[in-house]
């Protein structure tokens, strides 16, 4: 393996001033003096010569433009429960390579990170292992998406407490050649990495702190807060700014509308917005932790959410997008608000003004609209225990894995005796804003979980909202998927097999 | 055996190597042309300024308001073309047009120090620089042929008597097929950078699959001679046919910037640019009649097939003309009409994607039988083995089939191989007992002919240099998009020149090495600079025999003594495909080498409450001669199916058809709205094999084209959707599958399986049904009776 630690990477400028703000890559420091809140990590890499990063969509659909950071592990957050942690284990690393799409985040948020590229991992004359079995296997026809694959990889080879190749560490990288067998073989042919893998090792030590920075450049600032009433003020002294955790909608913004913001508050660190607390009576989850983050933790304690995770993006999204993100975006189609309005979850909303909460289900007041005023954050959400014991999220997409949701259908049925105590069913892609679908909930409150009922409530469900024709879907496939989704989730659940999870530990 | 097929013992063709370019693809290193942007100083950056209409005339265009954005440097238009203002050879592509053709045309292109400067200075010619007056635009190729909206020439593919045998026929069926284009969605969009040297030639590096034709046309855009201009091309992130036409215009405009300004200039597409200007895979629309005799034989096919071309003609002809010589696939059918035309609609030039109009011509026959074998009372795939072409047989254009019988053999082997008949009874068995899913298994087979159908372009260029050191740098006209050409070309010079492969170096395709070559494209890249490298590796080969008289040297101690005896240790080589003959007027003849054949077996289960569903295996038996590199040909074969499955099934292009503002916009512009297939979407279980014992006399080493074919084998997706969604119905019923075959088509499929009315097939035995004349052809039907309905 090349040295991380050594200097002089490919056009790396390696001047390390003192107080200058700088990022360290493949083992070097790079200065970040100068760079705006519009450039993102994959033209500022690409600048220093470091081209192995691709732009193939530049919205964080491909992955050609993959790179590894270096991320804290959470307590609990390490791919098994908190709760679960068992003294034989031995405790995860404080650290892990984290694999995100370059193109989605502001260079300028990696002030003070370490960063990986391709090119870090290895050299034609000394390939790491996930590259030399790429290499070997027929894993690159162009080799275009090949560096972001190869980063992708590393992350999972990496994974603290791996048992194996988790192919949906791939899920966020496409390739048009090969058609993916080979990339595949190569990935489930990788080893663990040995006792002297110099980024391994790296893992033993705590991930950069993210302190309280700022970088100036032309077109404006980035701002990162270390904490919340820091990251408060700095919006209410900027109303105009814009607030950037895991930056996948930032990105976007910048990379396909034009969008050009002079502050960004990055608040991916924010302590206050990155706990997870699983309570008696309630789940809370802070709206700063990623979805891997959140998958890691909880596992299947919140099966819906446990459905949703695997289905929301990809991976390298869920590496850096976060709930409060998905939430504060209010599209009608985020996958998260669905399934939270029938988790029936309220959220938390913070400012310098202190704190109110609000039920999801008043969240939202239009198209991309919500009740969040100027200086307000998403703080947490608030998910209510017991949870139902027949539930399931029922997305309607063209590919399986990682598209955006035609419609989305998420349903929590409560049962006691066999009837129908409880229902609260959460629509995507139906109208303006995610909503709930009332009536149906009504037609099946108070009457027996059978056939006949679900029929008839499946009959409401398709007269909910009032979907459009689009280039997903047309509006009558969008009815159908309404009306199938009771049908599908009394198949699979016919009777109250699934007790409530209550016995939740906290 | 033949010179050129013969293969030597212990030939670096053949073996198992990875792509020359491997190490350099998984360690970044491998450049691609924007990569190389840092490496040149005072780079200005192009932006183009986007038209937000399908069909306009520009009647105002004022740079102005660009100019005054810090950073703009010049704004390109019309008047600074120094020669002819076009994109193409055709005279119908202006490089900066009058009239807008297709929305997101760029009618200018701002060249700013800053991409961000350019981008912006774009944009204010977009808010203020510009005025257009809207024409009437067409749109859907069913628009164009309700106008009587075509361009260029028709064709017609005819044999027989086509009424006499649809009268004839024992059973006649009419129908539709309409089926949607498909991006390329190369991961590398378009990218061209280009410098003007100390001698004031232009070089240009671009990422193209045809760079001869990129120079020439840059050179008439420069009004220059080809000779004063260069164009190189690295590698690219892909091709598959979108970078055979298409970079032209992208590589002048970088090219004119650069001699305006005297600055390097590139150009590079946003993913957004790239889909809303190149053209695609074309759409078809076909309209057809077939008859069928009491054995379930092929006794005639009349059809239409009319593409929808896009605002210029670009590669439609030609893509037309190989979708009619492949309207047969596989099937021998007697008695033939197949007309084609192109429709001129509003929407980017539609262009070359890999299978070039073959893809569409078997999807309209591949249709046919998917949707006649069930009111024919026959499994599929006995409707398909029992009309495979037998020896002697020739095509509707006149071609013999040679080895039909390797068809069989694949046919045969997959059936063995991959158990089919047991799985069918398990498939059985399983949509017995699951109400809401279904299983179904389809075998499709592939013919495909290779060489391009314009015979003179079935020529190519090699040069070779051995250095006195004795190591060997070739180079050859084919371009590398990932399709693992160069390390063919690789082997084969090791394999001719007899020395291992570490000694043999491949130098990047340039036109200043080897001069007016043909795209790499048509899957023959291996064929024909396979062919030049191994004249070239041959004629320097004899001269080194001939030094060495017998006395068996070893490489390097001969290089020394040939140098010393002053023998030429370099030498150009030349191919040119033998044997083929094409009347392009009356579409007769033997435009093809030979064919290229493959069988494919899908298993696929789909979900009755969604229309969703899973590719649960595949096996794949195909056809590359023998191999000249095993790792590469299944790769192509594995990444072409894939490609294939993708068209066929989930990649769902589209424009807006509506008469609003945004009529005619790609709406589907972003890997966010057009999804290619994932990890997710790769066959469960899935095997491919290349048939053995098929040895191609006449082409390089024994060897046979593989990029194309095997993308036809995709088919069987199709088929066991269709098969899939039949099962929630009664049997005998036939089942219209909108393609692609995305899990909305396919439910619509399960609802018309669904509502059915169970149709009593007619035993074959009874013989043929009674007419009463010859069907009407575009019947209208309720769902229940779908228009290809029998007719009696």
């Amino acid at each position: 393996m090349a040295a991380v630690d050594e200097a002089g990477s490919p056009g790396a400028t390696t001047h390390a001033a003192a107080r200058s703000p700088a990022a360290t890559v493949n083992g070097a420091a790079v200065s970040l003096r100068g760079v705006g809140p519009q450039t993102s990590a994959l033209d500022w890499l690409r600048a220093q010569g470091l081209t192995a990063a691709k732009e193939g969509c530049a919205e964080g659909e491909c992955g050609a433009c993959a790179i590894l950071v270096v991320r804290p592990v959470l307590d609990g957050v390490d791919g098994r429960p908190a709760d679960q942690t068992r003294a034989d284990r031995t405790a995860p690393p404080p650290s892990q390579w984290t694999a995100v799409n370059a193109c989605l985040v502001p260079a300028a948020s990696l002030v003070g990170q370490e960063v990986v590229t391709c090119e870090g991992l290895g050299s034609p004359d000394a390939l790491h292992p996930v590259q030399r079995e790429l290499a070997l296997g027929g894993g690159s026809q162009c080799g275009y998406c090949t560096p972001g694959f190869v980063c992708s990889m590393a992350a999972e080879y990496y994974r603290p407490g791996s048992d194996g190749f988790d192919l949906e560490a791939l899920s966020g990288n496409l390739c048009r050649c090969t058609g993916y067998r080979p990339i595949r073989d190569a990935a489930l042919a990788l080893g663990s990495p040995g006792a002297d893998d110099v980024l391994a090792g790296r893992c033993q030590r705590p991930a950069p702190r993210r302190s309280s920075q700022r970088v100036d450049g032309p077109g404006g600032t980035y701002h990162r807060a270390a904490v919340l009433v820091e990251a408060l003020e700095l919006l209410a002294a900027k109303p105009g700014a814009m607030v950037v955790a895991g930056g996948t909608d930032w990105g976007v913004e910048v990379n396909l509308r034009g969008a050009r913001r002079e502050v960004l508050i990055g608040i991916d660190a924010v302590p206050e917005l990155r706990t997870l607390d699983v309570g008696v009576d309630t789940v809370k989850v802070g709206a700063g932790l990623t979805l891997s983050e959140i998958e890691g933790a909880l596992g299947d304690r919140v099966p819906l959410l446990a459905q949703l995770m695997p289905q929301f993006a990809s991976r390298l999204i869920r590496n850096s997008a976060t709930l409060g993100g998905n939430l504060a975006t209010a599209s009608p189609i985020g996958d998260a608000a669905p399934v939270l309005l029938a988790l029936d979850a309220t959220i938390v909303l913070a400012s310098l003004h202190g704190e109110r909460v609000v039920p999801l289900a008043e969240f939202f007041t239009g198209y991309r609209e919500s009740v969040l005023r100027a200086g307000e954050l998403i703080r947490s959400v608030l998910i209510p225990l017991p949870l139902a014991g027949v539930a399931g999220f029922h997305k309607i997409t063209k590919r399986r894995f990682d598209d955006i949701s035609s419609v989305a259908i998420a349903t929590a049925i409560t049962l006691s005796d066999g009837m129908v105590t409880r229902a609260r069913i959460g629509l995507g892609g139906v109208a303006p804003t995610p909503v709930r679908a009332l009536a149906t909930e009504a037609a099946l409150e108070g009457r027996p979980w059978d056939r006949d009922t679900v029929e008839a409530a499946a009959a409401v469900l398709r007269g909910e909202g009032s979907p459009l024709d689009d280039h997903r879907a047309t509006a009558a496939y969008r009815t159908a998927m309404l009306g199938t989704s009771l049908l599908r989730l009394h198949a699979d659940h016919p009777t109250d097999r699934q007790r409530p999870t209550v016995e939740m530990s906290p | 055996m033949s010179a050129l097929s013969q293969r030597p013992d212990d030939a670096a063709v053949g073996l198992t190597v990875p792509h020359e370019s491997a190490a350099l693809h998984v360690t970044g290193a491998a450049l691609y042309t924007d990569d190389l942007v840092g490496r040149f100083r005072d780079v200005l950056h192009a932006h183009p300024v986007q038209a937000p209409h399908a069909h306009a005339r520009i009647s105002r265009l004022d740079p102005t308001p660009a100019l005054h954005v810090p950073g703009v440097v010049r704004i390109l238009t019309a008047a600074d073309v120094p020669g002819l203002n076009d994109s193409g050879v055709l005279g119908d592509q202006p490089l900066f047009p009058a009239e807008v053709m297709h929305h997101g045309q760029a009618v200018c292109w701002v060249l700013g120090e800053t991409l961000e400067a350019a981008r912006r200075g774009a944009e204010a010619i977009a808010a203020s620089g510009v005025d257009y007056d809207p024409l009437p635009s067409v749109i859907t190729v069913r628009e164009a042929m309700a106008a009587g909206s075509f361009q260029g020439a028709d064709r017609h593919v005819q044999r027989g008597d086509v009424e006499t045998a649809l009268h004839d026929a024992a059973q006649v069926f009419t129908g539709e097929t309409e089926f949607a284009g498909q991006e390329h969605f190369y991961l590398e969009t378009h990218a061209s950078l280009a410098v003007v040297d100390e001698s004031g030639q232009v070089f240009v590096q671009s990422s193209t699959q045809h760079p001869s034709e990129t120079q020439g046309i840059v050179a008439h855009v420069l009004g220059v001679p080809d000779h004063a201009v260069t164009v190189q091309c690295l590698r690219m992130g892909g091709g598959f046919g979108g970078k055979e036409m298409q970079p032209h215009g992208f590589a002048a405009v970088a090219a004119l910037g650069a001699t305006l300004t005297g600055r390097p200039v590139r150009v590079r597409l946003t993913r957004a640019q790239d889909v809303t200007m190149t053209g695609k895979r074309h759409g078809f629309h076909a309209a057809w009649r077939v008859g069928f005799d009491a054995e379930g034989h092929f006794t005639a096919l009349e059809a239409t097939l009319t593409s929808d071309g896009g605002w210029s003609l670009d590669l439609s002809e030609p893509v037309l003309v190989r979708a009619l010589c492949h309207v047969d696939n596989a099937y021998f059918i007697p008695n033939v009409s197949v007309r084609g035309r192109i429709a001129l609609t509003h929407k980017t030039s539609q262009t070359a994607f890999r299978g070039f109009g073959g893809p569409q011509g078997m999807l309209v026959i591949e249709d046919i039988i998917g949707r006649c074998a069930p009111q024919l009372g026959l499994e599929p795939h006995e409707l398909r083995r029992r009309n495979f072409y037998t020896a002697g047989q020739t095509t509707p254009y006149g071609q013999e089939v040679r080895h039909p019988d390797r068809l069989v053999r694949a046919w045969d082997t997959i059936a063995e191989s991959a158990e089919l008949d047991t799985r069918r009874a398990e498939i059985a068995t399983f949509n017995a007992s699951h109400a809401t899913a279904k299983r179904a298994l389809a075998v499709t087979p592939v013919k495909f002919g290779i060489s391009f159908n314009f015979t003179p372009l079935n020529q190519a260029g090699a040069l070779v240099h051995v250095y006195k050191d004795g190591s060997v740098l070739i180079n050859h006209g084919g371009t590398e998009m990932g399709q693992g050409l160069h390390t063919k070309m690789i082997q084969v010079a090791a394999t001719a020149l007899g020395v291992p492969l570490h000694r043999v170096r491949l130098a990047p395709t340039r036109t200043d090495k080897v001069p007016n070559t043909s795209a790499t494209a048509a899957s023959s890249g291996a064929d024909l600079n396979g062919g030049a490298v191994k004249d070239a590796c041959e004629q320097i080969r004899a001269r080194l025999d001939a030094v060495d008289d017998g006395a068996g040297l070893a490489w390097e101690d001969l290089v020394a003594k040939a140098y010393l005896a002053r023998v030429q240790l370099w030498a150009a080589g030349f191919y040119r495909t033998e044997g083929l003959g094409w009347d392009a007027a009356t579409m007769h003849g033997h435009p093809f080498k030979y064919f290229a054949y493959g069988v494919a077996a899908a298993e696929v289960e789909v979900d009755g409450f969604t229309g969703a569903y899973r590719t649960r295996r595949v096996d794949i038996v195909h056809d590359v001669g023998d191999s000249l590199s095993p790792v590469v040909d299944v790769g192509q074969i594995e990444g072409a199916f894939v490609q294939g499955a993708g068209w066929l099934t989930l990649e769902d292009l589209r424009w807006d058809e509506g008469d609003g503002p945004d009529r005619g916009r790609v709406t589907t512009q972003a890997a966010s709205t057009y999804k290619l297939p994932s990890l997710s979407e790769m066959p469960e279980v899935f095997n491919v094999t290349l048939l053995p014992d098929a040895h191609e006399d006449g082409a390089v080493y024994g060897s046979k084209a593989v990029g194309e074919p095997p993308l036809m084998l995709a088919f069987s997706v199709r088929e066991a959707l269709r098969q899939a969604a039949a099962a929630f119905g009664p049997p005998g019923v036939s089942i219209d599958l909108a393609s692609p075959a995305t899990p909305e088509a396919v439910y619509w499929a399960i609802e018309l399986a669904r509502s059915a009315v169970p149709a009593t097939p007619v035993p074959y035995a009874a013989g043929p049904a009674p007419r009463d004349g010859s069907p009407a052809a575009g019947d209208v039907e309720p769902v229940s009776a779908p228009p290809w309905q029998v007719q009696t």
